[in-house]
């Protein structure tokens, strides 16, 4: 039941905007099947299964707006569902930032978003991957926590005015701990997909397994400024906050324009057009990137086209809701579901071979703001942490806390690796100089 | 950026862009609010869709199943300046299942509550169970659990906050943003978040158990912006979400405390003055923008309920899960430095005026519920008596590994969707036994600042170093405040900072602090818990300055 086809979908959808009596009427149905399996101490934890499949009717009367909902879908219920919008909405308070439903729209097409092989894993599918993971730990001597989860979706949008919309989506991610039976080295490594034909949880599993083995007998050194190698797993998480993820959640022109953003100009204004990076950094989206394929509308039904947030460390765009792209005459820029930042050819190895002196920073953790002015963060070293000299790795070192900007980062950079997709994002390993760690920490 | 939550993509989950992770309302469905107050099944019908899944369970090869039909009815008013930016009331509905089937756990979930549907579902978990046992080195052992029959409980609530007009809820909120803007706030944004959890477990221990559970949270942030000097300063709300109805809007004068001379602070017990705490958040958030920047160093702090219960969470809350000491939760929130081996060296946690209990019952606070969400009855228990780590928060299958016979109540689901798991309980610091207001403790510190208010929280994956911010910090000279301060954090050792606590106010000065975001597990969940204490002092911490320039 959960994944609908478009005709499917959509004709239930013709016939809720059809029962309409509204001003205006949108209705978004949309359905998951998700699955997932956990491990700790090489043995199965938990795991889990879940369907869900919905309908949203909105329906507006002037600036009046309601919502109704159900999971059945024969033409009672559907009916009931509308009146059932309607009638809340004619309660309802006038939205002072109504904006009237967008017409219908060009979307583009992103049929990588969705992957049968993706669709189609079983428990018995994830049972084996996460197997592979625990007896490669297991044969290594090795204690492994991992976690696998996949989810297959769609959703199907239509309103009143000739909006249609339909997209299916799949998704999965694994992410893996590995730590020294005695506690004292520990490492890890995550993947997401859309499509899961060259996943394999043991190969993941042996990066995991070789830092945590190579992290025991971590030497202390004192805190103060690094150049530093961040890994991926420290620019970006989907389990946590991060850097890049804080600094891509701080381009929404309202916050600029309301004087309380890092966005925000002395004055009164915002900063888009100047240059708040180095050269070297440019970011965009882009719903139809092969390697990390999104959705091409988002939730109010605006497309998803492949906008430039950042271009050679200039600001380009910074994201709205309609109603302030309206009000203050900006490009209408939803915030894009992932991001992608250009980089180089150079793999995290590379990078660590061009250095002198340095730390590579495998994972950056609990991350958390400490001014939103200077988006200043603080957060920890975590599952990795490696002193470099001569262009090699030379011993690990004790976890720190860092406190550190990523607009002050992004203007120390050294260099830029080659992008890799993580948590539906694609993110370069990057070099900086200057990364502010100011204690030492006992975790590993 | 998290892709893995579509409801936020498909536009089901406007409240949930703001707040992606509240119980209750990641994942629900938007309703009238009227539909808020409309009964759910009944007991009976409950009791028949338990037991069909149990039987289906039981029939498919389970040892042990659990069923827990939810019904989480949220409803979230939003604000901004004179405008109301939204009313959100929310409500999903299913049953999640759990099994052990050959010594493996499985579960699986659904929105279609009949009995063919929880029949299947079960069947779908013990599948899952069966799928996982091929891979499986230890079996579950579970302690053993009597049922307790047909029992009921019920947050003893004074004013269901859904019975309160919606018009009220919103007049307030505007109220506490004109307060907050005819005292200098440039913007204020307020919100109140309203929970109700419906809940139902059945067992095949024998345990039918009916709970209503209500929580409330009404918080602000007032922003005072300088336009010319290009800077901004925020001061968000010192109420804290509470396991209450609307009645913790309705001021009382016995609840409030004075907080130290010299700071115009005011301390809320079981009822909160959001148009008083509104207006001075104006005027500290203004004065902040004048304030002096912190000198680092180190400094003795005073820190407030509403700012400790943060430190307590992190520093002793999360080390003291069980789970997290044995691994169970290294690949997410991480492990612990709180080792049983840790613990038998018998190393002091923290200074004698250190003693912290966990419980599941205080009035008023989160965590209280009759029975958790593995049919355990709860209980209060003592985690570090005067220093001196006695105990860890563990349930059902973790108690035979630190040789315990029974589950301290503390499992824990944010969903009929999602697996329960050990939570955190309330975790409380005991006031002084002595007596001790705030104005006499800050009398005895020479050098020191005074911390109000929950800031920026960091911490490791094993609970030793962490950095704290606050919402108002206060310079104290020779015995008293003498002035506002600002960039300030403190970064501390868990064990460093526990033992130097010199002094605790007495009961008079205790009240709770809580969390509605306590995030743990895959997928991830959130759980709700509060934190008591009384004022406490904290010697020679180190204290960094957090200004920075951009470009």
């Amino acid at each position: 039941m959960a994944i609908l086809s478009q005709t499917e979908a959509q004709d239930i959808l013709k016939k809720v905007i059809g029962y309409s009596t509204a001003d205006e009427c949108e209705a978004t149905l949309s359905g998951t099947l998700e699955g997932n399996v956990r491990s700790a101490r090489n043995s199965i934890s938990t795991s889990g299964a879940t369907d869900n499949v919905s309908l949203a009717v909105t329906s507006y009367f002037g600036k009046k707006q309601g919502t109704a909902t159900c999971n059945q879908f024969d033409d009672a219920t559907l009916k009931r569902c509308v009146q059932r919008a309607e009638e809340i909405a004619r309660l309802a308070p006038d939205s002072p930032e109504h904006m009237p439903l967008l017409g219908p729209q060009q979307y583009l097409s992103s049929p990588q978003s969705f992957a049968q092989s993706t669709a189609a894993i079983t428990p018995d599918y994830r049972a084996r991957q996460m197997g592979a993971s625990m007896d490669y730990c297991t044969s290594k001597k090795l204690t492994s926590a991992g976690f696998l989860n996949d989810r297959a979706g769609f959703v199907a949008k239509r309103n009143s005015k000739g909006l249609e919309a339909y997209q299916r989506l799949t998704n999965a991610d694994f992410s893996v701990t590995v730590r020294t039976p005695d506690g004292t080295g520990s490492g890890y490594a995550a993947t997401d997909y859309t499509d899961v034909k060259n996943f394999d949880a043991a190969r993941l599993t042996a990066v995991a397994a070789g830092k945590a083995s190579s992290s025991v007998g971590a030497k202390a050194i004192e805190p103060g400024k690094y150049t530093v190698i961040l890994e991926p797993n420290a620019l970006v998480s989907n389990s946590d906050a991060s850097l890049l993820g804080a600094l891509m959640r701080s381009f929404d022109a309202r916050s600029a324009d309301e004087g309380r953003s890092f966005l925000s100009k002395k004055g009164g204004g915002n900063r888009k057009g100047e240059k708040l990076f180095d050269e070297r950094i440019t970011v965009y989206s882009d719903p139809t990137n092969a390697e990390v394929p999104d959705l091409t509308f988002a939730g109010d039904g605006r497309p998803q086209q492949r906008t430039t947030w950042i271009e050679k460390g200039v600001v380009k765009n910074m994201y709205t809701s309609r109603y302030w792209a309206q009000k203050s005459g900006i490009p209408d820029l939803p915030p894009p579901g992932g991001f992608i930042m250009e980089g180089g050819t150079q793999s995290t190895a590379d990078l660590i071979k061009g250095t002198q002196k340095g730390i590579l920073v495998t994972r950056l953790w609990y991350i958390r703001p400490v001014d939103p002015q200077t988006l200043l963060y603080t957060g920890l070293t975590r599952d990795g942490t490696f002193y470099i000299e001569n262009g090699a790795i030379k011993f690990p070192i004790k976890n720190f806390r860092f406190n550190e900007s990523p607009v002050i980062m992004l203007n120390n950079v050294e260099a830029i690796g080659r992008p890799v997709r993580l948590a539906g994002n694609l993110v370069p390993p990057l070099k900086i100089r200057d990364f502010t760690f100011t204690s030492l920490s006992d975790a590993v | 950026m998290n892709r893995r939550d579509f409801s936020t993509l498909t536009g089901l989950g406007a409240g949930a862009l703001l707040l992606p992770s509240l119980p209750g309302l990641g994942g629900s469905l938007p309703v009238d609010p009227a539909r808020l107050l409309e009964p759910g099944l009944d007991v009976a019908q409950k009791k028949r869709l338990a037991d069909a899944a149990l039987n289906a369970a039981k029939s498919a090869g389970a040892t042990y199943a659990d069923v827990r039909i939810g019904r989480y009815l949220n409803q979230s008013v939003f604000t901004r300046e004179k405008q109301v930016q939204n009313i959100a009331s929310g409500e999903s509905f299913g049953a999640g299942i759990r099994v052990i089937a050959q010594g493996t756990w499985g579960f699986a979930a659904t929105n279609d509550v009949t009995d063919a549907s929880l029949a299947r579902t079960a069947q779908r978990a013990v599948a899952m169970a069966k799928a996982n046992a091929r891979i499986q080195k230890e079996p579950v052992q579970l302690a053993p659990q009597k049922g307790y029959g047909e029992v009921s409980w019920k947050t003893p609530i004074v004013r269901n906050a859904f019975e309160v007009p919606v018009k009220e809820k919103v007049d307030l909120l505007l109220a506490t943003n004109a307060a907050a803007a005819a005292n200098g706030a440039s913007f204020m944004s307020s919100s109140l978040f309203q929970i109700n959890e419906q809940k139902y477990f059945a067992s095949t221990d024998g345990s039918y158990i009916d709970q209503d559970i209500h929580r409330i949270w009404p918080t602000f942030t007032a922003t005072v912006v300088d336009r010319a000097a290009g800077k901004f300063k925020t001061r968000d709300a010192l109420s804290a979400p509470m396991g209450l109805g609307y009645e913790y809007l309705t001021p009382r004068a016995a609840d409030k405390i004075a907080g130290p001379a010299g700071t115009g602070l005011v301390g809320y017990k079981m009822s909160y003055d959001i148009l008083e705490d509104a207006a001075l958040a104006a005027q500290q958030a203004k004065q902040k923008m004048g304030a002096k920047s912190v000198t680092a160093g180190k400094y003795d702090l005073v820190l407030e309920p509403n700012h400790l219960g943060l430190t307590i969470h992190e520093s002793v809350g999360h080390p003291l899960e069980l789970d997290r000491v044995l691994g169970y939760e290294a690949n997410y929130a991480g492990t612990s430095f709180a080792t049983q081996e840790w613990k038998a060296k018998n190393i002091p946690y923290g200074s004698k005026q250190v003693t912290i209990v966990a419980d599941k019952l205080q009035p008023g606070s989160l965590g209280a519920v009759g029975y958790d969400d593995e049919g355990v009855k709860t209980k209060e228990w003592t985690l570090i008596d005067q220093g001196k780590l006695v105990d860890y928060e563990k349930i059902r299958d973790q108690a035979h590994i630190v040789g315990q016979q029974a589950s301290d109540g503390c499992c824990y689901a944010d969903s009929w969707d999602a697996v329960q798991f050990q939570r955190m309980p309330n975790v409380s610091l005991q006031p002084g036994s002595q007596p001790l207001g705030v104005d006499e403790l800050i009398k005895g510190v020479s050098k020191g600042i005074y911390i109000a208010g929950r800031g920026s929280y960091s911490i490791d994956p094993q609970r030793y170093n962490f950095q704290f911010g606050g919402q108002v910090f206060y310079a104290i000279e020779n015995g008293k405040i003498t002035e506002m301060l600002d960039d300030v954090a403190y970064q501390a050792n868990t064990q460093e900072f526990w033992n130097s606590c010199a002094a605790v106010c007495d009961a008079r000065d205790y009240r709770l602090f809580g969390s509605f975001f306590d995030g743990k597990g895959q997928p991830s969940q959130v759980s709700a818990v509060s934190h008591g204490s009384s004022t406490a002092r904290f010697n020679a911490v180190n204290v960094i300055n957090t200004a920075r320039k951009i470009g």
